[in-house]
């Protein structure tokens, strides 16, 4: 246990150092995942054929793959096309591409869930389709899709663990890096899956609880 | 730019193929494993024994929350470390295997939940034993609620296994990425990686949901994918 | 099947405000309404009444523009509802034109239907808003008024989880006749409600009809409702219109044997 104690002292500066940058990659990833989700949603949803399958197409296919894949294959191959992204870029832009297409068929379904019979009302009331789904539709579907959101954005904590295979210094690498050094495996890996399980189980959970509560009681609905 | 040469693709066709079926190996026997530790964890938090609930409990949250290519790592490095040698596929299979057990120990879970309490009930009073209530009564009526939940996750096992070329185990995405390192061309491996994913989960995933809906309708109840 | 082309325009002295001219609904193999007439004249309050699946809820939905016509057209006060003129023939019409047409006529559902997430003032005030562009100010005014008449002021700032059945429904009739529409549609309004309560909601209904100038159309269950407030009654079997009449005759002597079985048993059953 001593021994445990002294190798975090040593170490933690670079677990830290790793995990602000697993948490910026989240973050970055989060956000792009949360529009791309509400984009690709609403054009699966047009009733507009091309624009339908574009968004069929783009989750089809990015929920088709791995993410390992794609983080490769948008490191590597990319730049063959041109558009070449330093490995941070790359990182959690995969991270968001793929998440996104997860999230867009969460935010189709919390849509789908509202009862029809809000829509036909609004259509009684003559509301034009947009601010139908802004004011009556959408945030219904909110309130109803938060949950699943929740655990997507712990799946997307634990995917940003794979940009560590191109190279972005995250907590995944760090620990690697430590690993090699020191190969104390059971303390460095050990140390990274409780920072890991920290995070999902004591910031992001309840964070998304404390979503949950403030949106229900703006919208007071139950 | 856009300079895809035919001949290499063809080249490494062979090779890649071949690792695909490492991938569906590691993908089939990665599941079974899953499925049958899912199982154990799902039982073994309905036992009556407080602290065994308890520490399953908090050991399926921790892995469900933590990354699997850090678990599969952590089993691969530990094991020196302590002077047990494991070879990167028992590593693999043991990380895949732990790690799905613990989203299959929720499907079974919810399945079990699924079950009304009623059923239970009229089991107790009809005196049967434990082994015939799960066989006979409960898990047939809870096979509609997991078979959605067990589909996706034969999908999402079989898009992990790339997480075990880092290790070493010689499966699809290491086949790519050696091609890639040997011959300096990454273009067609990653693409045909790719396509080689989705010419799999894709179909499967189809397929899963025509089965969900043979199941209900078969079960008489509703179709629970609409035609979009 | 008269053969006979629809016209563009309803002319003369005596137009309907609603006309279903040969109105045919299908879903699937099953036709719901079956080349339908129906002529409903200004001000008049016409009762639906028939077992369900004979088309009854299908007519006010249509009229709402909430389902497709296969065949035949609706006219609204002499004009196409969901078609309009090109080239003196009648096409689907455009999302604008039935925009303007939906704007004559308000719908009551059975489930309310009131947006969860705003009180029972906004839910009023929405579509005078939202649609017709009314400031803010007029829209509270108009609604205020409304609500007062339907006697739930003191209870425009609760939400609808607050109200009971009874009182979201009559917040859901203010909110329709905020529209100012001159048709309202009643698709049972009442059949969701506890018994004790039915009778807030059937006053409203009869306030309406004596104080104000709406046509009105409404599908229900309450029979002695039905025969004390409606002009005519029509009674739906499958698809058509079996009988109308006034309330008494079609009440007191029906001339056909189905309404008389229909009513019967709906009788028998209280």
């Amino acid at each position: 246990m001593q021994s445990y104690v002294e190798f975090l002292q040593t170490y933690a500066p670079r677990f830290v150092d790793g995990t602000l940058v697993t948490l910026q990659q989240a973050g970055l990833g989060t956000i792009l995942a949360v529009v791309i989700a509400l984009v690709m949603a609403f054009m699966k949803m047009s009733s507009f054929f091309p624009v339908r399958w574009v968004g069929i197409v783009y989750i089809e296919i990015f929920r088709g793959t791995s993410l390992l894949v794609q983080m490769y294959w948008i490191f590597f191959v990319l730049p063959l096309f041109g558009l070449t992204l330093n490995k941070f870029t790359a990182g959690f832009l995969a991270v968001g591409l793929n998440l996104g297409a997860y999230g867009a068929e969460l935010v189709r379904g919390g849509i789908q869930s509202v009862p029809r019979g809000q829509y036909e009302a609004a259509i009684a009331l003559n509301l034009p389709p947009f601010k139908r789904m802004r004011r009556i539709i959408f945030p219904q579907a909110l309130l109803n899709m938060l949950p699943p959101w929740g655990n997507l954005l712990i799946e997307l904590l634990k995917s940003t663990a794979l940009v560590a295979l191109i190279s972005v210094t995250d907590l995944m690498f760090e620990s690697k890096m430590i690993n090699s050094t020191t190969l104390l495996s059971a303390q460095t890996f050990g140390t990274a899956l409780i920072i890991y399980y920290l995070i999902a189980r004591f910031i992001l959970t309840p964070g998304m609880r404390g979503l949950e509560k403030r949106l229900s009681r703006k919208l007071s609905i139950g | 730019m856009f300079d895809w040469k035919w001949n290499f693709t063809f080249e490494i066709l062979p090779r890649l193929l071949e690792a695909t079926l490492k991938t569906l190996l590691a993908a089939g026997f990665g599941y079974l494993i899953a499925l049958i530790l899912g199982l154990a964890f799902a039982l073994a938090q309905r036992t009556p024994f407080r602290l065994l609930t308890h520490i399953v409990r908090e050991f399926v949250e921790f892995v469900r929350s933590t990354p699997l290519v850090l678990q599969i790592f952590f089993v691969f490095y530990v094991g020196p470390q302590f002077g047990i040698r494991l070879s990167p596929w028992t590593s693999g299979m043991i990380a895949i295997g732990l790690h799905y057990a613990s989203y299959l120990s929720e499907v079974y879970r919810a399945g079990l939940d699924s079950v009304p309490k009623g059923q239970w009930e009229a089991c107790i009073a009809l005196n049967l034993s434990v082994k015939r209530t799960y066989y006979k009564i409960i898990i047939p009526q809870a096979i509609p609620t997991v078979i959605p939940g067990f589909g996706n996750y034969l999908v999402a096992i079989f898009k992990d296994t790339p997480m075990l070329s880092v290790i070493g185990v010689t499966e699809l995405f290491h086949a790519a990425t050696s091609i890639g390192a040997e011959t300096y061309r990454f273009l067609e491996p990653y693409t045909l990686v790719g396509l080689i994913f989705l010419a799999i989960s894709l179909p499967t995933a189809m397929f899963i949901r025509r089965f969900e809906d043979w199941m209900r309708a078969s079960l008489g109840m509703k179709k629970l994918y609409a035609k979009d | 099947m008269s053969s006979e082309k629809f016209p563009l325009v309803l002319r003369g002295d005596d137009v309907p405000m609603v006309r279903f001219d040969r109105v045919t609904k299908r879903y699937g193999d099953l036709t719901v309404l079956d080349s339908l007439d129906l002529d409903v004249r200004t001000n008049e309050m016409v009762a639906i009444i028939g077992p369900s699946g004979s088309g009854k809820t299908t007519v006010l939905r249509m009229l709402m523009t909430l389902e497709l016509i296969d065949e035949g057209v609706i006219y609204v006060d002499g004009k196409p509802l969901t078609h309009m003129g090109k080239d003196g023939q009648l096409v689907r019409a455009r999302k604008s034109y039935l925009r303007k047409m939906r704007s004559n006529i308000g719908m009551v559902f059975q489930q309310f239907n009131l947006f969860p997430h705003m009180t029972a003032l906004d839910n009023c005030m929405e579509a005078p808003v939202q649609s017709l562009g009314l400031s803010k100010d007029e829209a509270r005014q108009r609604s205020v008024e409304l609500l007062q008449m339907v006697g739930l002021e003191d209870k425009m700032n609760q939400y609808p989880a607050r109200l009971s059945g009874g009182q979201q429904q009559r917040v859901a009739i203010a909110r329709a006749l905020a529209m100012r529409p001159k048709i309202m549609l009643f698709d049972e309004v009442t059949s969701a409600l506890d018994p004790e309560v039915i009778g807030e909601v059937t006053n409203v209904i009869r306030k309406l009809n004596n104080e104000y100038n709406l046509t009105m159309l409404m599908v229900t269950h309450q029979m002695g409702f039905a025969r004390e407030i409606s002009d005519r009654v029509c009674f739906f079997y499958e698809g058509k219109i079996a009988e109308q009449g006034p309330p008494d005759q079609l009440f007191g002597a029906p001339q056909n044997e189905r309404t008389e079985a229909f009513l019967s048993a709906v009788l028998a059953a209280d």
